[in-house]
């Protein structure tokens, strides 16, 4: 579990995150979701440390992340995954050394093992034939399952993923919340995703956590936010047609 | 005032650089990749370029010799004087600003836009080792290319005086040798070794602390490029009113 509380976090004068608190759930998929710009991404890196928040805590299962040093932070990374938008594939690297490349910075294990170790999670995230070229000479979809493989190569308790389906097909898409999915539960791992997309709210959405400019603005599962009268979230939820014409089908019933 | 604060960024970020350091067995992959790419990468036009402008420093000297009674062989003296001194540590020091260092920028910029910068921190690396650290030690190797630039400048410059027919081999080789001071030599490579570092670690500033797309990646490169040089040319100023006058 992850919780935060009243994190802040801001550049130069422009305050980003305005005092979040809220928790994350084991074994389930957590959703971040709110209009782009609203913070989604500076949120997910502020937990993870990549940006150090102007105040606030992150309690990773009751230890607060920036109350440690280096080492000790490090014995945190170890356990967390983090999918990036873009996949974040190291570009000079084969699909199979980037999948064990968290193996090789984190463990003692002998070459032979590690490759052991990828090819089983290059199994489970459906990787064909690609351990061998290059980020750049397979599809979108492709890498993003790279990504995924890289995140949880080293059985990670905490997985993060930024967009995961962005710029990728509908169907990849749900193929990818799908598998998302499947291994946090698999694994019993504390899955925080960032979305901006009410199909994977749909599919996968067990805790939604609405951010809006900053401000924490509700808080639910997926059946909850189709009822909420929270004009902030139904604003957001029902801003495509597709869901406009579900809801009047649901109200004429 | 925002350069003070860039100025006190960069040390920082050098400090960090030595800290933290990744595992030895990544490290040395990185820097033997890192001395192909930087150092090996740029010989042939370091060659080239160190060749062809000796001939051009020696055929000037000559074309300029037009009294009689300075000898022919200030030829050699004044080819070797501005190679050595000034062309190979210091000219090509900006060229390579132009090359190693664009390279650099661009990308530890990539990576930096790409987010994977954030992955390596992600999975507990010290990001700044990781991509700088090799970066400095294969610029270690960079006074090598330089003696190779300046036996190669010295070299364009025989074969230009001599075959071009403005002195005798003897008149050059005399001229060579003449009051030739040792010191003059660890005043170059103290230089080049100076000029390595900055060029090592000022571009991978640009590119490591860049924001944005593409486009700001090339816009980094530019500025990298243009703040090594003023780097380099104002530490060789200093360098050389302190060590030689
Ligand atoms: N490194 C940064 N420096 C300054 N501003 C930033 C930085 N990262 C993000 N921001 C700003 O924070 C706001 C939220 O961005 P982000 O979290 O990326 O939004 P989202 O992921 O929800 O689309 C944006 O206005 C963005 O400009
Ligand atoms: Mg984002």
């Amino acid at each position: 579990m992850i919780e935060v509380r009243d994190l802040k976090k801001g550049f130069g004068d422009v305050e980003v995150l305005k005092g979040l608190t809220t928790s994350f759930d084991k074994g389930k998929t957590n959703l971040i979701i709110g209009q782009s710009g609203s913070g989604k991404t500076v949120f997910i890196k502020s937990m993870l440390g990549l940006f150090r928040p102007d105040s606030g805590k992150i309690l990773y299962d009751g230890i607060c992340y920036s109350d440690l040093d280096f080492e000790d932070q490090r014995a945190i990374r170890e356990k967390i995954g983090m999918v990036f938008q873009g996949s974040a594939l190291f570009d000079s690297m084969t699909v199979e050394e980037n999948i064990m490349f968290p193996l090789q910075m984190f463990t003692k294990m002998k070459k032979g093992e590690m490759r052991e170790r990828a090819n089983i999670v290059i199994d489970r995230v459906n990787l064909e034939n690609a351990n061998h070229k290059l980020p750049s000479e397979i599809s979108g979809g492709m890498q993003k399952r790279v990504a995924i493989a890289r995140a949880i190569v080293n059985n990670p308790k905490y997985l993060f993923c930024d967009e995961p389906n962005s710029g990728l097909d509908p169907h990849t898409a749900t193929v990818i919340d799908n598998l998302i999915q499947e291994i946090t539960e698999e694994f019993n791992i504390t899955t925080i995703i960032n979305t901006h997309d009410m199909n994977s709210v749909m599919e996968i959405g067990e805790k939604i956590v609405f951010l809006k400019e900053g401000h924490l603005a509700w808080e639910g599962d997926k059946t909850q936010i189709f009822k909420t009268d929270n004009e902030e979230v139904t604003n957001f939820v029902y801003s495509s047609n597709l869901f406009k014409m579900v809801r009047k089908a649901q109200n004429s019933q | 005032m925002t350069y003070l604060h860039d100025i006190g960024k960069y040390f920082l970020m050098i400090k960090e650089t030595f800290v933290k350091p990744t595992k030895g067995k990544v490290l040395r992959v990185l820097i033997f990749k890192e001395i192909d790419d930087l150092i090996i990468g740029s010989l042939g036009i370091v060659a080239f370029i160190s060749f062809f402008v000796g001939g051009v420093v020696a055929i000037q000297t000559a074309l300029n010799l037009t009294n009689p009674i300075i000898p022919k062989q200030l030829i050699g003296f004044a080819s070797r004087q501005s190679v050595i001194l000034e062309f190979a540590p210091t000219f090509l020091s900006i060229i390579m600003a132009g090359k190693v260092g664009s390279f650099i920028t661009s990308s530890i910029g990539t990576m930096r836009v790409t987010e994977q910068i954030d992955a390596l921190e992600v999975m507990g690396i010290n990001s700044l080792n990781y991509l700088v650290f090799p970066k400095i030690v294969a610029m270690c190797f960079y006074p090598f290319v330089i003696a190779i630039a300046m036996f190669l400048g010295i070299l364009g410059a025989y074969i230009a005086a001599v075959y071009g027919g403005f002195t005798t081999a003897d008149q050059f080789l005399t001229g060579l040798k003449d009051d030739f001071i040792p010191f003059h030599i660890v005043y170059a490579f103290l230089k080049t070794f100076i000029f390595s570092f900055l060029l090592a670690t000022i571009p991978s500033f640009h590119g490591f602390y860049m924001r944005g797309g593409a486009l700001e990646v090339g816009k980094a490169s530019t500025t990298s490029f243009v703040w090594t040089s003023v780097a380099i040319i104002v530490t060789n100023y200093f360098i050389t009113q302190m060590l030689l006058s």
